[in-house]
């Protein structure tokens, strides 16, 4: 009984903070210069003064940063981003001569660095690498912590800048990108990120500059290490591939030397003030290989219910905001409605599926049925603290936002357990999605729905007292059409490419499941949510390019098309409601949007779902060979 | 008619304030406000195990789990006296929190479930598990007469899924009550204490649900075998 109560509570918890963040974020994207709520203008509205006339930002007689049109804020939007790529890929290049690196890493491979500046600008936070053996301290603040914050600031203000769209009339401008990013980061982003880190650290994440701990063993160890061959001048002999080579002995077995392990090595750094906008902007690159499993990134159960709904609050509470910003809030709980629906079931069945593990397992007599002193369920890739249901609410929570940071692993979850999280993700992050850029997916969703529902009752489509043309239902079926030719697209190259290409040569386990790693990972990238099936060896030259290349372009190929739309909208006048007018606020009209939804993501990914997940499936329930 | 805004300079100008705001600013003032409030959480909970012998050296995180158990059933019964943790994915050996010559580090086995490997892991653990017991005399399963070498021997009490699966992370400190009260017979006998203060000392070291609701209750493994090796060598 206490896994549903856990599930039904952290989404209490959400709902009730919506309405005062979302009201909160509405006052500050509408917001005077120097002003916003909560004693926050008075304390840094000279920090947003002097950024702006650092900047050279325009200001109007009204001393307002002067409003742009829908061409020059794309461009600055773009050139902003583009900046932070470079900027990432440098950190990562030059690490080694740089200071804050305790540990002493050297660069990063130029792959690696060109796949995670690409996936840290995206808000995808894909990881190809693990943090604790990769990244010194200085490039994950600077270059992957500055991200985090920028990233999810960029997805806020394309959708302030749809939203304004929606709302405004007649007019030729959508906002002033430079506000937006620093009215967003200063006012929103940075206080609620310090106040979950300090909250962080007080469960015990780590907020150090010192290097790794040692500390000695209760039980020492010991394992049997290969020993390489060297040559007569004592260098290790390589093969064609630059592979060391083993040394064998004269009876042609492989020799090994026994290497004592006294010590454990306990890694620490500035982990709990970049968890907690990792969590907050919906980014998810984990300061540790394991994210969000790892005891230092996520200690307790308070920590994990803190990070959960670090997860889902700003996406769930732009909802609101966005109904404040139209001046209707029946809106904004509408859209708001139309994630749940989605939602809820997706969880309840992530979890009735984990809870009841995986038959052959339990035939070799272990418990997998949940007690008062057990978890049971399917515990492998799980942590002994969060158990069953906190494992399945952070898979569908982490999947519907475009998270991506997972507290258990994806990977070994049950075949149908991991295809939920699978397909909250190709359904195209717009349940709840990413800070920003879910509810300017979901808002075009709405504008497909409006047009079909147009359509079914031979109306002219509206939204909001504003015609829908063809140039707007362009435009979202680009939104709606460009992840699924990724993930699609993607995924058929990586299985169709000769051997020695790389396609299929990093996946790690057998049959239908080897599909599914392949189809998770474009499916993460090409949505931009940065989860995976963490065993495909994906830090290769194929999978660092290719899936670089899938994050690009869903970011900004979305993001081109949804401010075209801001841009058209805005310039267009509000007719009156009539008696013929479709209301969409309505359950009649959550029903045709979560209908949308679910039809083009059921109608897209169902053939690929049933090569991976459902042949998985069908494989466990079948008697053992 | 106003000519194009400048986008080049604000651009360059914005992302450099801003990422000295964030990526400098903002972590070093968290670190500061974290090492005077919560000094020891936030450089990894260390602890020193007073009885160790190790000279008042670190004996580990109270985070992080350390390895006492195997899956050699070989190795088995010199482990016997320990409470075992979770099986780890981590190379080179179990629990390797950071390797920085071997690169390597927190890791999950990440093995799907339709995977062999899985299932051979799984009984390899239970094998060691069983050779465990059996070197202080317990024994766990029963033979059906007539059984063959295809059918597995038939399971006396069902061990707990967390003590025979590998954690998230590789480096999980906990396990649940049940599986430590599994081990109580094997540990009891193997250090002769009694079953009931075993699990009085199980008892000190489990962790119910935080405010009774939210996670799972655990037993923090090295703390108890810490506190184990101080009452009986």
């Amino acid at each position: 009984m206490n896994g549903p109560l856990q599930l039904m509570i952290s989404l209490a918890v959400l709902l009730a903070l919506v309405k005062p963040l979302g009201w909160f974020m509405a006052r500050v994207l509408e917001g005077q210069t120097g002003d916003a709520p909560l004693g926050l203008g008075r304390t840094f509205g000279w920090l947003e003064r002097i950024i702006y006339a650092l900047c050279g930002v325009r200001m109007n007689v009204e001393r307002r940063p002067v409003e742009m049109g829908w061409e020059p804020y794309t461009v600055g939007i773009l050139l902003f981003n583009a900046i932070g790529f470079v900027a990432v890929y440098a950190l990562q290049r030059l690490q080694g001569a740089l200071p804050a690196n305790p540990a002493g890493l050297g660069p990063v491979e130029a792959g690696s660095a060109f796949n995670t500046a690409v996936s840290f600008v995206t808000n995808t936070n894909w990881q190809g690498y693990g943090g604790e053996t990769t990244m010194s301290y200085l490039t994950q603040m600077l270059g992957l912590g500055v991200q985090n914050f920028l990233s999810a600031a960029t997805g806020i203000a394309v959708l302030a800048a749809l939203i304004r769209g929606l709302a405004r009339r007649s007019s030729a401008t959508i906002g002033n990108c430079w506000a937006d990013l620093t009215r967003v980061t200063l006012y929103i982003l940075l206080p609620l990120s310090a106040v979950l880190a300090i909250a962080l650290v007080s469960q015990g994440v780590v907020q150090s500059f010192r290097g790794p701990q040692t500390v000695v063993l209760t039980v020492p160890l010991s394992y049997d290490e290969p020993v390489m061959k060297t040559d007569a001048a004592g260098n290790v002999v390589s093969d064609t591939e630059g592979k060391p080579v083993p040394l064998t002995g004269p009876d042609g077995k492989p020799v090994t030397k026994l290497v004592a392990v006294t010590t454990q090595t306990i890694p620490l750094g500035p982990a709990a003030s970049q968890i907690a906008i990792k969590q907050l902007g919906t980014n998810g690159g984990g300061f540790f290989n394991v994210n969000s499993a790892h005891p230092l990134e996520n200690p307790t159960a308070l920590s994990n219910f803190l990070q959960v709904l670090a997860i889902l609050l700003i996406p769930a509470a732009l909802c609101w905001t966005f109904g404040e910003m139209v001046r209707d809030r029946r809106q904004g709980w509408a859209v708001l409605a139309a994630m749940l629906v989605i939602f809820v079931p997706l969880l309840a069945a992530t979890y009735a599926f984990e809870s009841r593990g995986t038959p052959a397992i339990a035939a070799l007599g272990v418990d997998t049925m949940a007690g008062t002193a057990g978890p049971g369920g399917n515990m492998e890739g799980k942590e002994a603290r969060f158990g069953i249901a906190d494992s399945a609410l952070w898979a569908a929570a982490t999947t519907a936002a475009s998270n991506g940071s997972v507290n258990a692993m994806h990977d070994s979850f049950t075949p149908l357990g991991g295809l939920i999280p699978m397909w909250l993700m190709q359904l195209g992050e717009v349940v709840f999605g990413g800070v920003g850029s879910g509810l300017y997916g979901m808002l075009m969703f709405v504008i497909v729905s409006v047009f079909v529902a147009g359509l079914m009752v031979g109306r002219t489509p509206e939204y909001l007292g504003k015609k829908i043309d063809p140039f707007e239902m362009k435009m979202a079926a680009i939104v709606v059409l460009v992840p699924c030719a990724l993930v699609l697209v993607g995924t058929a190259v990586a299985v169709a490419l000769p051997e020695g290409w790389g396609g299929r040569a990093g996946v790690s386990n057998p049959g239908p499941h080897a599909f599914s790693q392949i189809l998770y990972a474009f499916s993460s990238a090409g949505n931009n949510n940065g989860s995976a099936f963490a065993g495909l060896s994906a830090n290769t030259p194929f999978y660092n390019l290719a899936l670089g290349l899938a994050m690009w372009f869903s970011r900004f190929w979305i993001i081109v098309p949804v401010l075209a739309v801001a841009g058209s909208m805005a310039g267009k006048k509000i007719t009156p409601a009539t008696s013929g007018t479709l209301p969409t606020h309505t359950p009649v009209f959550v029903g045709m949007l979560v209908a949308v939804v679910i039809i083009v993501g059921a109608l897209t990914f169902v053939p690929a779902l049933a090569l991976g997940p459902v042949a998985e499936h069908l494989q466990l329930s079948a008697p053992a060979r | 008619m106003l000519s194009h805004p400048p986008i080049i300079r604000p651009a360059l100008i914005l992302f450099v304030i801003l990422s000295i705001i964030t990526g400098i600013i903002y972590p070093l003032a968290i670190t500061g406000i974290a090492q005077v409030a919560f000094a020891d959480k936030a450089n990894g909970s260390i602890i020193t195990d007073a009885g160790s012998g190790n000279g008042g050296k670190p004996s580990g995180s109270s985070l992080i789990g350390q390895e006492f158990g195997t899956s050699d059933p070989a190795a088995a019964p010199a482990l016997a006296k320990w409470f075992w943790g979770r099986p780890s994915a981590t190379s080179p050996v179990p629990y390797t929190a950071l390797n920085l010559d071997k690169g390597t580090g927190s890791s999950g086995s990440n093995l799907a479930q339709t995977n062999p490997a899985l299932l051979d892991n799984i009984k390899a653990r239970l094998a060691a598990l069983d050779a465990a017991d059996a070197s202080v005399g317990i024994v766990r399963t029963i033979t059906a007469p007539g059984a063959t070498d295809s059918t597995p021997a038939q399971r006396i009490t069902a061990v707990p899924v967390d003590l025979v699966t590998s954690s998230a992370s590789g480096l999980d400190p906990h396990i649940s009550p049940a599986a430590a009260e599994y081990q109580v017979p094997r540990i009891a006998k193997a250090r002769g204490l009694t079953e009931d203060a075993l699990r009085a000392l199980v008892h000190q070291h489990t962790q119910g649900r935080a405010f009774g609701l939210l996670g799972e209750p655990v037993v923090n493994v090295l703390a108890l075998n810490q506190a184990l090796g101080n009452i009986s060598r």
